[in-house]
């Protein structure tokens, strides 16, 4: 019912498909039970995988008894770390940068959590396999788990190697005492804290590998990941293998939502142990491995205070946040964006925080869509709760703070440049559509019969299509070609799980090259197919692919009129495509199909233009601005039963602006799947751990994922405003699951205000805990059992001795621990007295440096760099002898640590 | 481990074979008979991504052993679609209102409304289609393509 005639547009009668609700090319083999999902490959004398884990959270193995699983029938190898040590492997983030936790790909002697892989069987059937590692006796000497960051804080190493549990760290306690003074001065403060559970992302396909060794030293793996080029790439990295070496194929993808962004221990010991025996093998992720041994999201624990003028107008704010990494995340991450993008859509002065990831022996922490969500969640929760106390109305509050399209170019007081986002513009249009006094007059009404109503709006901007500041985010390629045939074939680096690439890049071509979208056919999901491209990662793919497309497309039509009007003598002004045929202006006995065309591009060469290249084909890639900002407003009604604390969810409204729209069915998709996850991780979804360590959430009765009955049907508010990329296209994947938790939160809150206020959120808000705000006692037990947390202790900096420093010119190795992960360089300084010069050499190049300064054993220098923007870089780094360490304040991003020793 | 001989037909196709008690329908489907658009998602009946039809009643072939299937007549999502190809209304459905992304939950979504579409007399379809998806769990489309499909079912009925 949703399909909308095609359009046509001006004179030239060329189709319009951008736009239109084109039914999904996917949908044909994915309905008829013909996809290619992983478990759907079989290679000859594939093998099947199963791995033995770790019942315990943290210990040490005493033993590993393999006799009993190695005697039975159709198993094939048992492999421990022993054996999978010869395949070196250097763990990788998705940032291309070494993990700081060395990962090795079975349990080295120690186990970090439950679910850490010790072993694994190698049989001929999955039955098989997981019988003989049921018969694996594994002896563990458990120690006491590190489970919360409170204990983590105090609790012992969950890395005996490391100094402290802190994972990452960002931020500088010491802009507190500037931002503290502005927030006493304030008229208003409100404090919020927010303590987000942890999350399981819950692709409907878990994570999937089969690895099938090929040649003397290749591979090629069937993977459920995000991108099969940044997989290979990743993989190759990770073993030391040249790129060319592996292939990875990935035609269909059961969802990725982040958890797939790269292959983790599981895919990887598959591959090694491939190579070890020279054989197929496949492993294939159960509900209960995906639940609890995949990679988790969240579990993040935040607390900001803002200031406010006695007109409701911000004034300051300081955010402590605190997230629990696990044992093994999939790169250490103290969640540096949270604080970049809180307030670039508001009128904010002054910002300071402090940023900190906490080693846990919990399940390692993966991406999920949006994975700094936090910042709308906290900002717009605490903005609502402020509306409430100052007696401003939370649309009205906003309003008077909100970056609008006349404040713009304008900077954020972290310095994030904003120049055409539209948050209030969106919320504008919301309010325009949406009758917020029939609402409250309906909310009044409804409370005289003892029925409470609320109504909730967030706003927010998010950052999609990064390109160019991150090593794996970059443009985007086509490969494009007119078939002799007349038909079209697109060859792209994008890769869907669920996303429609096929269909929406189809569409801009077709519309570009005046073809019929059913003659245009799209391959991607091959790393031998488009070049590198991180695929669905950061809501870029419409974006940048879009964009090259987009290109791509217009090249080879002005290819293709060039030849028509060789072929007709006529001039290339006169000559259109549309419906796959070539037109003459003034002349229609001439026009012909695409097909004549092609043949004789291909077949004719004597009768192309001199020094035309055969055939119709075009490449292009597109390389786009930096970042491509997405801005919203959503509205939800609620009605919250005071009796059992059960939330209805009444009406959602979204008023999105992500620019030109491609297909409105896929955009409106990804806005409703990323709602309905919103809605999972406000109401419904947890993965708790005891106090041993076990996660608890092993099933899908445990885990609740939202069901057809908890999500309402969404409306749609388009607020198109072109982007400065070719095609003028924002991204979308993401934005439903990081505006939509405070847009729900702020209708129940709304509806539980005659109570009281939500003090601290807890989620998921179960019934219990509303009934908590209700009845204004501790119903759901959630501060009963509350772990007091220590009072935070910053590890004593131990006074080291003032070493007599014997000089400190020459090389020095050193290690600068980035947002994106630790940065080797090599450090040469030059002192001339107390001023020093020298440079630093990372593997981008080399920069100098003068004017440091050099007293005691303490130097200061400064550096200014252009990537990933331009920052001024402060050093303050103490020797030691042949050791040096201190910090290095970077702009926006706070403060980093730096380590190093002589050269 | 214990084999048995069970005979049973696939879509049309009769089959014959030797299966271990322990061996669960879904796993028999797709890696014996090679029906590998039956997908096992949660294997503990939660989630029905592996609901097929067996003698007309939808079930989810995680639950169920491939010996409990001997002599029955069982359709799968391949044998949906007419043999010319034209789908079925409900895949027809599905696919005008983008009721899917990523497709591993379709076929089990697909073959539940199938059987409640065939099933259902006189008014009331959209409702037993919407609840027959208590059943059923899609971490893509927040159920929005779902739920138009089954308006445009329940319409063409009415």
């Amino acid at each position: 019912m949703n399909i909308e005639a095609k359009m046509d547009v001006g004179g030239i009668g060329a189709a319009r498909y951008v736009g239109t609700r084109q039914p999904r090319k996917e949908d044909g083999r994915l309905l008829t039970g013909r996809g290619q999902f992983t478990d759907d490959v079989r290679v000859p004398g594939m093998l099947h995988v199963a791995y033995v884990r770790s019942a315990v959270a943290r210990g040490r193995i005493v033993s590993i008894d393999l006799d009993a699983a190695r005697e039975m029938p159709g198993v094939q190898a048992i492999y421990t770390q022993a054996d999978l040590a010869a395949v070196p492997v250097s763990f990788q983030t998705f940032f291309f940068t070494p993990v700081e936790a060395p990962v090795t790909l079975l349990a080295d002697g120690r186990v970090a959590c439950v679910g850490d892989p010790i072993a694994m069987v190698v049989a001929d059937s999955r039955a098989l396999a997981e019988d003989a590692a049921s018969l694996v006796e594994v002896t563990i000497e458990e120690e006491a788990p590190v489970v919360t960051i409170a204990d983590a804080r105090t609790g012992a190493l969950v890395h005996p190697e490391r100094d402290d549990n802190i994972a990452a760290e960002m931020g500088d306690e010491d802009t507190r005492l500037a931002i503290q003074p502005l927030l006493d001065a304030s008229a208003h403060v409100v404090t919020t804290r927010v303590r987000h559970q942890r999350i399981a992302q819950s692709p409907m396909e878990g994570r999937a590998c089969l690895a099938s060794p090929e040649g003397t030293n290749e591979m090629t793996v069937w993977l459920g990941c995000q991108s099969p080029h940044l997989a290979a790439r990743w993989i190759a990295l990770v073993l030391g293998m040249p790129t060319e070496a592996i292939r990875v194929i990935a035609k269909d993808v059961g969802g990725g939502f982040g958890l797939k962004n790269i292959p983790w221990k599981e895919e990887m010991a598959v591959i090694a142990a491939a190579k070890l025996m020279r054989c197929p093998l496949k492993w294939i992720e159960d509900r209960f491995e995906a639940l609890t041994a995949s990679s988790h999201a969240r579990d993040q624990d935040v607390t900001l205070s803002v200031g406010f003028d006695a007109d409701a107008r911000l004034t300051a704010a300081w955010c402590d946040y605190a997230c629990n990494n696990g044992a093994w995340p999939m790169g250490e991450d103290a969640n540096i964006a949270v604080h970049m993008f809180m307030w670039p859509c508001y009128k904010l002065p002054a910002y300071g925080f402090v940023t900190r990831g906490w080693y846990t022996n919990t399940m390692g922490l993966g991406a999920y869509r949006g994975p700094w969500a936090m910042e709308s969640l906290v900002r717009e929760t605490l903005l609502d709760k402020a509306a409430r106390r100052i007696g401003v109305d939370p649309v009205e509050l906003r309003r008077r703070n909100l970056i609008y399209l006349p404040d713009q170019p304008h900077t954020s007081t972290l310095g994030i440049p904003v120049e055409d986002i539209t948050p209030g513009e969106c919320l504008e249009k919301l309010v325009a559509n949406v009758d917020f006094p029939a609402f409250r007059r309906e909310q009044a009404e409804a409370r005289k019969e003892g029925r409470y109503l609320g109504i909730g709006v967030a706003t927010y901007i998010e950052p999609t299509g990064a390109a160019g500041s991150m090593a794996p985010m970059t443009g985007e390629t086509v490969h494009l070609r007119i078939e002799p045939t007349g038909k079209v074939v697109a060859m792209l680096s994008t890769h869907s799980q669920g996303h429609g690439t096929a269909t929406t890049m189809a569409q801009v071509i077709a519309e570009q090259l005046g073809v019929p979208y059913e003659d245009v056919a799209v391959y991607e999901g091959d790393s031998a197919i488009g070049a590198f491209s991180p695929g669905a990662a950061g809501s870029r793919q419409g974006v940048i692919a879009g964009g090259a497309t987009w290109k791509a497309a217009q090249l080879l039509a002005e290819k293709i009129k060039v030849v028509a009007a060789h072929l007709s003598n006529a001039s290339v002004e006169t000559i259109t495509i549309d419906g796959g045929m070539v037109h003459v202006a003034g002349a229609p006995e001439m026009s012909r199909p695409l097909r004549e065309i092609a043949e004789i591009a291909y077949g004719e060469p004597g009768r192309l233009p001199p020094g035309l290249a055969t055939g119709l084909e075009a490449q292009y890639r597109y390389q786009p601005p930096p970042m491509t900002m997405t801005s919203a407003a959503h509205c939800c009604m609620v009605e919250v039963d005071a009796e059992t604390g059960f939330v209805r969810i009444l009406r959602w409204i979204s008023s999105k602006d992500c620019g030109t729209v491609i297909n409105p069915g896929v955009v409106e998709g990804q806005i409703a799947g990323g709602l309905a996850q919103a809605i999972g991780q406000v109401l419904l979804e947890d993965m708790p751990y005891d106090a041993r360590g076990n996660p608890l959430a092993a099933t899908f009765k445990d885990y609740m994922l939202p069901t057809i009955f908890d999500v309402p049907d969404f409306e749609y508010l388009h607020a198109s405003t072109p982007s400065q990329t070719i095609g003028g296209m924002r991204g979308v994947g993401e934005g439903g699951c990081i505006i939509g938790p405070p847009t729900l939160v702020n209708a129940i809150a709304d509806a539980l205000s005659p109570f009281g206020e939500i003090d601290e959120l807890v989620l998921p808000l179960t019934p219990a805990r509303i009934l908590d705000v209700i009845e204004q006692r501790d119903v759901s037990g959630t501060r009963a059992s509350e772990v007091v947390p220590v009072a935070e202790v910053t590890a004593p900096v131990e006074a080291a001795p003032v070493a007599q420093v014997s000089g400190i010119d020459g090389d020095w190795n050193m290690v600068l621990k980035t947002p994106m992960g630790p940065q080797a360089m090599v450090a040469h300084f030059d002192c001339d007295g107390d001023a020093v010069s020298g440079w630093l050499e990372a593997p981008e190049g080399r920069q100098a440096f003068a004017g440091g300064v050099l007293s005691g054993n303490q130097l200061k220098f400064e550096m200014k760099v252009e990537k990933p923007m331009k920052i001024t870089l402060k050093y303050d780094l103490t020797f030691d002898g042949q050791t040096v360490s201190g910090k290095c304040k970077m702009g926006m991003f706070g403060s980093a640590k730096v380590t190093g020793e002589r050269g | 481990m214990s084999e048995h001989r069970i005979d049973l037909t696939v879509n049309g196709h009769r089959h014959s074979a030797r299966v271990e008690a322990r061996t669960g329908l879904g796993e028999f489907l797709r890696d014996t008979l090679g029906y590998t658009g039956t997908h096992l998602a949660c294997e503990h009946g939660v989630c029905g991504a592996c609901t097929v039809l067996v003698d007309g009643v939808a079930m989810r072939s995680c639950l169920m052993l491939a010996v409990q299937a001997d002599g029955a007549e069982l359709t799968t999502v391949e044998g949906l679609a007419a043999p010319d190809g034209t789908l079925h209304p409900v895949q027809q459905a599905l696919k005008d209102n983008f009721g899917l992304q990523c497709g591993f939950c379709t076929p089990g979504v697909a073959m539940t409304l199938a059987a409640v579409t065939r099933d259902h007399e006189g008014p009331g379809l959209e409702e037993a289609l919407t609840k027959a998806m208590s059943g059923h769990l899609c971490r893509c489309t927040g159920y929005q393509g779902i739920r138009r499909a089954i308006r445009q079912l329940a319409g063409a009925s009415a």
